[in-house]
């Protein structure tokens, strides 16, 4: 257990530097930082003596491992459009984006697994064929196309629900969150069905496809000889053995719904990283895109750590082998 | 396709009934389509920035709804000699955090703004000294004489010199550099709403000053003003129906019509005080965003006319911008100083006679050209743009469009990187001097500074230093006059439009439109 | 229609024809395939083909029947604009699917949208495909450190969504090539973006194969005889590993073509004077709620269509080649 844990962080954290040799090659190579924080009128001397301050003429690995003891501290330098510190501002952003990244997943997960439990269960019936189509249909139509439909419906011709923004938020500490106000609950329904529905759709396929196979099982085959009840079987036995694949994809998909939140803010305007990001991308304001960069990976190295140790929890073969398997 | 939607609404939203939106009756929701950049009120010279910074801040004088110039912190001024001003103090006002009002302040302020790095200080660049006589007497010394001091005085507002102080901002943010001080999130004014709270690009909370001095002569009806920037149109408008905001800015031109025709909202609309243009760049030798070799295709008058002829303003006014546009033959703004409808006379549209020009000019074949332009500063920029690339093809000139965010637009231009591009300029002084100050004089570090076309003419230079200090209003409009002829003989820039201004509210809402599209809330009355 | 086509190899081993020692002709075997039986008895499915073939069509042979250009601004009456469907123009023109702000055939535009449409789609399956399959079969036959340094970046990519990695190419081509070259340029950079945004699929399948095979006889021997491995490994690896790819490769295309529409809609991709289908949603959005609704209608329809349709298909070939799943 601890050498695979071990293992696991060390992996991690090759990983962080890696993102973090990307992010850094966009900060210097991509965007001129000299160019970008003295005005055209700087003299050449004046140039290069910043370039000595900030140590721009250093050789490149004492740079990077600058960049990275920064990094670290969560230190990415002064947004060039916001001329705001990008830690500062992206820690303001943050609580809005996991706010509905969470409410998302939830609801990705509780509806996908219920349909996709169901659509297995009923795999011949009409409503489970029905079911699996329009998953496709929720897979093909892009998200942002979604989020207009919603908006046209929901918020202009039946006007029940804003249409964009994230309502009034009440400061807990230094986390801003929505959930407090019937206007925050309110906002947070449109965005986080549109960011869920990909999500949904794809875990319910999982979910059938999975839960086909393991009813197809000598195990479940020899449950049933056995005579026990049709429910015990379904969710005593079946959905367990299932849920581990789904537990490993959901957690692996939490950072793609974080990252995904990118569209579905730009139309819904909910200020949180993704609207963010895209601005600056727009803007080309190099630190915010790789502050976001590195904010995303050390995500997806959490959650993945997160999501090794659960399996490792559920799924006793694993303890064997340990380390080597993965999702698929 | 409405029905079924209903249908499917009713299905999914039947929970949710019974949670109409009701506006409390005392708040004003808000919406522009970008945040203040700024609270330093002298670090950027921007719309919402300064939106925002007259809310809560005052300046000596005031710009009235009606444009009409007010007192304001000061409740007289007068010339002393040409170039002394002496101006009294209104007594008994205070700050936000309950301290005096106090000549000292003034001075503080008007000194703040105009030295680096404050973005205010092309508008008081001809104070040479300020000076406190009393308590409530500010005496102000220009270099030479300066009729429209008090004009200019209405952009520069008031902070608490002791509050500055205290919190180490006695500069203005440096803004280009990234500098972030304590009056960036925080003001201390002695505005009519001071502020709750803010969160930059996201949402920013007033409350009514209820000591406001000049309370008895306001509405103050609101209580609240919650500004939330919503960058798409499109969600502006959708908010505005659903009962979600109660004042819009820049409604899209397309929906003025359906917003109109609903009963819950009011449209209200006024020629802005901006024109639309396009620059050429005409002083460099070679272009490098063009497809001729070894020569300058603008240098030639007879291309910028060809250009000129060939854009049809008149379609872009029916078409893209459904009306809410005045086709222009200058790009002076119908309100200012020096402003004659004769100048503002456009030849028809011509595609015969812009291909003859060309032709004339050696450019048979037409040429390649690159044209930039903002996607999110007019109204319908890009959109216009998009059309004017049409056009230009039907005479054979072919133009790439660039169509980016106003920042890198505006920085691309400052770096003198764009040879052909769109601008509009609005002119807070109202008087022509502002335009020939900024777009028309040769560009030499002070004046001029956004003469990106190469132009440059002594005659015009000398009358753009004449009009300074020109105190005879009869001389001084001779002098408007001869700078005008000159700017239209050169076509030095192709006038588009003058913008129409529309502002959309919630119909229990009123306020009065401003033609420098900056409202004061204030101002807003409840029905 | 080529998918059928292209896959009866993985079929054909089935085939009692080539059991019986007659080599059939390549019509003969499709038609007796299990998967051209598959297609034909499932109709939902040679709809999409057709529809798929349809837009095929369409976009490749626009220049010859849209019935205007749109990409030609000089052609463009802006005194057109916001003409309804069938409605009358100010021109006297017609125009079946009415017409955009700038007076372009809606219809017209859909068809020269979907051309780049499928055209970045093809372009960055296939950047996408050459990428993993060499990446792949590299990793399975080298093994070592070059295969977990591939796995891990592979793995760590897997974690961003493809629209991301597409997202920061795309910011970083911004910021590097000229403005002039840029617009000359968006095309092969989204294709590139999007290209290099979904390779790993197609590593990980081929890795596994090729792990699998390179230790059979066959390679061995090869390699006694001097033929390079890896020209084995290619020659044995491919056809065992084409049906798993191919349906990755159709399901990446509705992928890559939403993927392109999105960057579009986000104003990162195609720029509005040569519209893709997702600029023209684009563009359109900003006219729904003034009631021309046709401007996004249509080409958010044929955007739905195009990736369902193409999603279908996928979806019908991954069951087919898995018979576990039937």
């Amino acid at each position: 257990m601890f050498a695979f844990l071990v293992r696991r962080l060390l992996q991690s954290i090759v990983v962080m530097l890696v993102v973090g040799l990307v992010a850094f090659s966009l900060f210097n190579f991509v965007g001129d930082p000299i160019h970008n924080m003295v005005g055209q009128e700087a003299t050449t001397e004046q140039r290069e003596e910043l370039r000595e301050q900030l140590g721009l003429n250093d050789p490149f690995p004492l740079q990077f491992a600058r960049f990275v003891a920064n990094a670290a501290q969560g230190e990415f330098g002064i947004s060039y459009r916001m001329a705001r510190p990008v830690d500062v501002v992206i820690a303001e952003r943050l609580p809005a984006t996991l706010e509905l990244a969470f409410v998302s997943a939830f609801f990705a997960l509780f509806l996908g697994v219920s349909a996709g439990v169901y659509a297995a269960l009923n795999r011949y019936g009409w409503t489970s064929r029905l079911v699996m189509t329009i998953s496709l249909i929720g897979v093909s139509l892009p998200t942002f196309l979604i989020g207009i439909l919603l908006i046209w419906i929901f918020a202009v011709q039946l006007q029940w629900l804003p249409s964009f923004g994230r309502g009034d938020v009440v400061q807990v500490g230094a986390w801003r969150t929505g959930f407090l106000t019937e206007s925050g609950l309110r906002a947070l329904i449109l965005p986080a069905i549109t960011l869920g529905l990909f999500q949904l759709t794809l875990i319910m396929r999982l979910v059938r496809a999975e839960m086909l196979e393991v009813l197809r099982t000598d195990y479940i085959k020899f449950a049933r000889a056995r005579g026990l009840s049709n429910r015990a079987i379904n969710f005593g036995h079946a959905l367990k053995n299932t849920l581990v694949p789904v537990i490993t994809i959901t957690g692996l998909q939490l950072g793609s719904i974080i990252a995904f939140a990118i569209i579905t803010e730009t139309v819904f305007q909910w200020p949180g990283v993704g609207l963010l990001f895209i601005i600056a991308i727009q803007f080309v304001d190099i630190p915010v895109m790789a502050a976001y960069l590195m904010l995303i990976a050390l995500f997806f190295v959490v959650i993945n750590l997160i999501v090794d140790l659960l399996y490792y929890a559920v799924d006793p073969r694993l303890r064997v082998e340990a380390g080597s398997a993965r999702a698929h | 396709m409405k029905v079924k939607a209903v249908m499917f609404g009713l299905l999914v939203g039947t929970a949710l009934t019974g949670m109409q939106f009701d506006a409390s009756a005392e708040t004003l929701r808000f919406a522009s389509q970008s945040d203040a950049l700024t609270l330093d009120p002298h670090a950027q010279n921007e719309g919402p920035t300064i939106t925002m910074a007259q809310q809560i801040y005052d300046p000596l004088v005031i710009r009235a709804d009606d444009m009409t110039v007010r007192p304001g912190l000061a409740v007289s001024w007068e010339a002393m000699e040409p170039t002394v001003w002496e101006f009294k103090l209104r007594e008994g006002v205070s700050f936000h955090d309950g301290s005096a009002f106090t000549a000292e302040d003034a001075a503080f302020s008007l000194d703040r703004a105009r030295v680096p790095p404050s973005d205010y200080r092309n508008y008081v660049s001809s104070i040479e000294e300020v000076s406190v006589v009393d308590e409530h007497t500010l005496r102000i010394t220009t270099q030479a004489p300066n009729p429209i001091l008090p004009q200019q005085l209405t952009n520069i507002v008031i902070m608490s010199k002791a509050w500055a102080e205290e919190h180490g901002v006695e500069q203005t943010q440096n803004y280009a550099e990234g500098e972030e001080n304590h009056a960036v999130r925080n003001a201390n004014g002695t505005g009519a709403f001071r502020l709750e709270s803010r969160e930059p690009d996201v949402r920013t909370v007033l409350v009514r000053n209820d000591d406001y001095w000049d309370r008895e002569n306001l509405p103050m009806e609101v209580e609240r003003v919650v500004s939330t920037p919503v960058s798409s149109s499109a969600t502006r408008v959708a908010a505005l129906l659903s009962g979600e905001l109660d004042l819009i800015l820049y409604p899209p031109v397309q929906d003025l019509r359906r917003l109109e025709q609903s009963s819950d909202i009011a449209v209200k609309n006024t020629p802005e005080n901006r024109t639309i243009f396009l620059g050429l760049n005409q002083g460099a030798d070679d272009l490098e965003s063009d497809s001729v070799e070894g020569e300058n295709p603008l240098a030639d008058k007879r291309v910028r006319e060809a250009i000129n002829l060939a854009i049809d303003v008149d379609a872009i006014q029916r078409v893209v911008m459904r009306g809410q546009s005045v086709p222009a033959g200058s790009i002076s703004p119908t309100y200012i100083t020096g402003y004659k409808e004769s100048f503002d006379e456009r030849p028809p549209h011509d595609q015969e006679r812009a291909k003859e020009l060309l032709a004339e000019a050696g450019y048979e074949e037409g040429f390649e050209i690159d044209f930039a332009c903002p996607n999110d500063r007019y109204n319908n920029d890009e959109a216009i743009c998009q059309a004017i690339v049409g056009m230009l093809g039907q005479v054979g000139i072919d133009a790439n469009l660039n169509a980016q965010t106003r920042s890198l637009h505006f920085q691309q231009l400052q770096n003198g990187e764009l040879d052909f591009y769109m601008l509009g300029w609005g002119v807070p002084t109202f008087d022509s001097e502002y335009i020939f100050n900024f777009l028309y004089h040769t560009r030499d570090g002070n004046r001029g500074s956004w003469n990106f076309t190469g132009f440059s003419s002594e005659r015009m230079d000398e009358l753009v230093e004449g009009m300074a200090g020109e105190t005879d209003l009869d001389a001084r409009n001779a002098l408007l006059d001869a700078a005008w002829e000159i700017a239209l003989d050169d076509l030095t820039y192709v006038p588009l439009h003058h913008e129409v201004l529309n502002w959309a509210m919630r119909s229990n809402v009123d306020i009065p439109i401003r033609a420098d599209n900056s409202p004061r809330f204030a101002s807003v009355t409840f029905k | 229609m080529s998918v059928p086509g292209r896959n009866s190899p993985t079929s054909v081993a089935r085939h009692p024809a080539e059991r019986a020692g007659r080599p059939p002709s390549a019509l003969a075997r499709l038609r007796d395939s299990d998967l051209w039986y598959s297609f034909t008895r499932s109709p939902i499915t040679v709809i999409s083909a057709l529809i798929v073939l349809l837009f095929f069509l369409g976009a490749l042979f626009a220049p010859w029947i849209a019935p205007y250009n749109p990409f030609d601004p000089a052609s463009l009456n802006l005194m057109d604009g916001f003409t309804p469907p069938m409605g009358e123009a100010f021109s006297g023109n017609s125009y079946l699917l009415g017409t955009d702000d700038q007076g372009r055939d809606v219809l017209s535009a859909i068809l020269y949208g979907a051309r780049i449409s499928l055209f970045v789609g093809f372009c960055a399956v296939l950047f996408a495909m050459v990428l993993g399959i060499s990446l792949g079969l590299l990793a399975g036959y080298k093994g070592g450190w070059i295969d977990s340094l591939i796995m891990r970046i592979a793995d760590v990519q897997l974690s961003f969504p493809a629209i991301l990695v597409a997202l920061l190419i795309f910011g970083v081509a911004r910021a590097t090539l000229p403005r002039s070259f840029q617009e000359d340029m968006v095309i092969y950079v989204l294709i590139v973006a999007i290209g290099l945004s979904d390779w790993v699929q197609y590593a990980r399948t081929v890795r596994g194969t090729t792990m699998v095979e390179k230790n059979k006889e066959y390679v061995q021997a090869a390699r006694v005889i001097g033929v390079h491995p890896m020209l084995i490994m290619l020659r044995h690896v491919l056809p065992n590993v084409m049906g798993p790819v191919l349906v990755i490769a159709t399901i990446g295309l509705a992928l890559a073509i939403i993927a392109e529409a999105t960057l579009s809609f986000l104003g990162v991709g195609v720029p509005p004077t040569t519209p893709s289908l997702g600029t023209l949603i684009r563009i359109g959005n900003d006219y729904l709620f003034s009631g021309e609704w046709w401007i996004t209608l249509f080409p958010g329809l044929a955007l739905i269509l195009l990736a369902l349709s193409v999603n279908l298909l996928g979806d019908w070939l991954r069951d087919a080649l898995n018979p576990k799943l039937r």
